[in-house]
């Protein structure tokens, strides 16, 4: 985004042409907003964004895409956020000017890491093309022109000679059909998932390319651009970053999704050491399951391990205390005597617990942080499984936790398409024997406490369901149960919580 | 022709880089008319020497530094690399990440090797006439293709020296292309899909293609004498077994019905196979693709996707000859495509000796004429059976410059018309 002072003047200016700045409901976002807005609808509109595309993920797993299921749940939440649900409404500015602009401000967000980058691309991706195929032929053609991609459509005569090669290269096509239906001469760097497959007719360096195909040339497009276009808006971050009202809300966004960070418990003490191999195998997720048996088998862990376990012992309610008896236990079975161990290892259980170095209470790892971060090498058992894991082996201990293979088949069937939450969520299903979470999932110790929630057959089990999944709603339900903290995965400015970011926008 | 052994590699590759390699057209080629600023300069090129020494990321400011270079260090293998977005050689000094390849021609590596599932002949690095009939199929395939589907006009297409082909695709806007592109282009030229525990590895599904029919009209005029004769893939019962697991239940059923009533009762206890095939084709043909299917997994190119892909990606420059055979990797005439023999490409070793040969005539006809130096060279190789080799790869060069200066032309012509 740029916010150079001529910029904002011509906006200004034009500002009162309502109708021109967006004459379509579907938008190509070329050209960055370029008006003030206070950091109040800043902030609205980008979690309205982000649970728009959160939203669209979960749509894209639940249901076929494309669907008619699909298509009404996502109009419904469309409409529900009030960004523009249908391609016909003439004035529609408000929503189309909150679609440019949310889109925008996530672009910041998600620009910073290639799995952000990822993430956000292919949910804007398939949000257009919901909205692309929504609109009638006659839109499309002006939509075409208006974002400079009108390829040539052929000639009647040069399609009379080219009809046999089209029937045979264009599938689902018969002869009646090519009559009427229009082909458009696209050189091939546009038409590249096309021809890749031999989904169309390629000859002399032009595709020729059927109507009802041109919403993959656009998307083609849309992507390249969009991922260029996020590239840039990386390298021009730090300008961005630099100014101190938007830097936490950015980084507060890229992470928002993650839920509640787990730093506060409620019930600290209230674990027993002893319980802690059970309640491995009823209600830790995998990631923390095949931790403690690492640890059990063979009295080690190394660092990214004894992180990534330690810190979510801690969010279940372990002390200081209990960890270092449980940690020494455990290692001095094996080759660490009781000197070398509280030399060595007790100082960094107290680091973990705020007690040595600079005194930061560490938060227990998001899902996004062990899927993104420090990937574990040999000899490690951190991460997550459903990412880190190769599927093989997956399904190995799939089955050896005795999971049904119906079960491993859906599993894998996630981890494929990348969605290792959803995996784990499936697998949680799956363990507790439910057909719902009624959660979404995207975090170790949520996963704990959800399980323990439904094991203990406590009331809060039924009135969860009935929250949508989405992360900033569940928050505020949190807060008022457990007075929680607030999604902020870098732990370091524990304070950021929901009043903190308010302050921020109410000075201005 | 003179045998090679690989030892003697340290005594011929001077005399080879001194005066035999064709200095002239290879750096015309590199440079590419020099139209776009500090092309040449950018280009990697890759040592292999004496011991496996691999030396990447060299660059030089001219073909004649290029050549001082290759005679002083007097390379076992030479690779050519990408062009950067700054000269490699001083890839160390820019910021990372801001060191990107930004050009390449395309190409190809077409390996026998990959073919080894479909040969009987031969296996792994081996090669003989009998399968050297996959490469020129090969190459009829994908060239067919790059010119009239993808548009291309400057193919350079080079025997390897030892199992296989390349080939290099060096239009202007080619060289531009992204490895996604690159990757597109590959994916689209591949049929044979799968590894070692995949059975049938090309399924067909209507309508077919025309890249496919067009593709299967070249395949059909080599699949008798090929692989019905030459490799004789119905000739014993292991090779036979993997053609008929290619063929679908209900078609098998119908042929052996045919084969029994056709040929009644004194062929039975044993039929062959290679006897009923034309049987089998009348009723095949209406139902199922078996019988394309069949050509194109035993026949169609196999191409490696990785060394298309990566616009870094190193590849074997021609005229650089292979270390264990000795070969010199050279330009294959596309005019005499059916007549090349790898075979008769001159070894490194037969070229020195006839150098020598043809040096010790000249020196007793004209003992005191002296020669400048350059002169000499560039006749050369032309007493060599390198000759005829070079003369296709300048006809290339020469081609690529035609068609840029045609370019300029038309783009003055344009300017003059206001």
């Amino acid at each position: 985004m740029e916010f150079t002072r001529e910029k904002r003047m011509k906006m200004r200016l034009a500002g009162d042409r309502r109708g021109d700045q967006y004459p379509h409901s579907l938008q190509f976002y070329q050209q960055p907003p370029a008006e003030n807005i206070s950091l109040a609808e800043f902030e609205s509109f980008a979690i309205d964004r982000l649970k728009l595309l959160k939203v669209v993920e979960n749509l894209g797993v639940s249901y076929v895409k494309g669907g008619e299921e699909y298509k009404n749940k996502l109009q419904q939440e469309l409409r529900k956020l009030k960004f523009q649900y249908r391609a016909l409404i003439e004035d529609d500015y408000d929503a189309r000017r909150k679609d440019h602009i949310s889109h925008f401000i996530l672009r910041l967000a998600y620009c910073q890491s290639e799995d952000l980058r990822r993430w956000f691309i292919q949910q804007e991706m398939d949000l257009f093309r919901y909205r692309f195929n929504e609109l009638t032929d006659e839109l499309v053609q002006k939509f075409l022109k208006y974002i400079n991609l009108s390829y040539e459509a052929i000639s009647k005569e040069v399609k009379e000679k080219l009809a046999v090669q089209l029937i045979n290269s264009t599938p689902g096509l018969s002869g009646a059909k090519i009559e009427e239906l229009m082909f458009y001469k696209v050189p091939l760097q546009d038409a590249m998932d096309l021809f890749r497959v031999r989904r169309v007719y390629l000859l002399d360096a032009f595709t020729y390319v059927p109507h009802t195909d041109m919403v993959a040339i656009v998307l083609n497009n849309f992507r390249t651009k969009l991922s260029k276009a996020l590239a840039l808006t990386a390298r021009s971050l730090p300008a961005v970053q630099s100014d101190e009202r938007l830097q936490p809300l950015l980084n507060h966004l890229s992470h928002s999704y993650v839920g509640p960070d787990y730093s506060i418990q409620k019930n600290t003490g209230k674990i027993s050491i002893e319980h802690i191999d059970a309640l491995s195998v009823k209600s830790f997720p995998l990631c923390m399951r095949q931790l403690h048996k690492a640890l059990r088998d063979n009295h080690h862990l190394r660092h990214g391990g004894r992180m990534q376990y330690g810190l979510f012992l801690k969010g279940i309610g372990l002390t200081l205390e209990q960890a270092l008896q449980f940690w020494k236990s455990e290692f001095i079975k094996g080759k660490v005597d009781a000197d070398k161990f509280d030399k060595g290892y007790a100082y960094s259980i107290r680091h973990n617990y705020g007690k040595e170095g600079k005194r930061t209470d560490y938060t227990p790892f998001s899902c996004m942080k062990i899927i993104l971060s420090n990937p574990p090498s040999q000899g490690d058992y951190h991460g997550c499984p459903f990412r880190h894991s190769d599927p093989e082996l997956l399904k190995q201990k799939l089955q050896s936790f005795k999971i049904s293979p119906t079960g491993i088949t859906q599993i894998l069937e996630l981890v494929k398409g990348m969605h290792y939450q959803l995996a784990c969520q499936k697998y949680f299903q799956l363990t507790h024997d439910v057909d719902d979470t009624g959660f979404s999932l995207n975090h170790p110790n949520q996963y704990f406490a959800e399980s323990q929630k439904l094991l203990s057959g406590g009331r809060d089990v039924k009135k969860e369901p009935s929250e949508p999944e989405n992360s900033q709603q569940k928050l505020s339900s949190q807060k008022s149960t457990n007075s929680c903290s607030i999604p902020n995965s870098s732990n370091i400015e524990g304070d950021t919580e929901l009043e903190g970011l308010d302050a921020y926008f109410t000075e201005d | 022709m003179a045998g090679f052994e690989p030892s003697s590699l340290p005594d011929l590759l001077p005399l080879y880089y001194r005066r035999l390699f064709p200095y002239g057209p290879y750096g015309r080629w590199l440079s590419y008319g020099g139209v776009v600023k500090n092309y040449f300069q950018r280009r990697e090129f890759s040592f292999t020497l004496r011991d496996d020494i691999y030396v990447r990321y060299q660059s030089f400011a001219s073909p004649q530094e290029l050549e001082k270079e290759m005679q002083k260090m007097n390379p076992y293998k030479i690779d050519v690399g990408a062009v950067y977005s700054h000269r490699p050689s001083q890839h160390n000094t820019v910021h990372m990440g801001a060191f990107q390849a930004q050009e390449k021609e395309l190409v190809f590596d077409i390996d026998m090797t990959d073919y080894d599932d479909v040969r009987r002949c031969c296996s792994s690095a081996e090669i003989c006439p009998k399968c050297w009939t996959l490469m020129t199929i090969a190459i009829r395939v994908i060239d067919r293709a790059l010119v009239e589907d993808f548009g291309v006009k400057h193919r350079l297409w080079v025997y390897s020296g030892r199992r296989g082909v390349h080939c290099w695709v060096c239009d202007d806007s080619v060289r531009k292309w992204s490895s996604n592109l690159r990757s597109a282009t590959v994916e689209y030229l591949t049929l044979v899909k799968g590894g070692p525990d995949t059975v049938k590895k090309v399924n067909l599904t209507d309508p077919i293609h025309p890249f496919i029919s067009k593709s299967l009209s070249l395949v059909e005029p080599y699949f008798r004498e090929y692989a019905l004769v030459g490799q004789d893939i119905l000739g014993c019962r292991e090779s036979w077994e993997k053609v008929v697991a290619l063929v679908p239940e209900h078609i098998l059923l119908l042929f052996v019905g045919t084969c029994l009533c056709t040929l009644g009762v004194r062929t039975w206890g044993g039929p062959s196979f290679g006897n009923c095939l034309t049987y089998w084709h009348a009723s095949s043909k209406k139902t199922s693709h078996a019988e394309s299917e069949i050509m194109l997994q035993y026949c169609f190119p196999r191409l490696d996707i990785n060394v298309s892909r990566g616009l870094n990606h190193l590849l074997k420059s021609p005229f650089s000859v292979h270390p264990k055979t000795g070969r010199v990797s050279v330009p294959i005439d596309l005019q005499k495509l059916d007549h090349f023999d790898p075979f008769a490409v001159p070894t490194i070793s037969y070229l020195c000796s006839e150098l020598d040969t043809a040096n010790e005539e000249e020196d007793g006809e004209k003992e005191n004429e002296m020669e400048p130096m350059a002169k000499r060279r560039t006749r050369d190789y032309k007493k060599t059976s390198l000759a005829p080799y070079v003369r296709v790869f300048e006809q290339f060069v020469d081609e690529m410059d035609r068609s840029r200066k045609g370019e300029l032309l038309k783009r003055s012509d344009l300017q003059r018309d206001f």
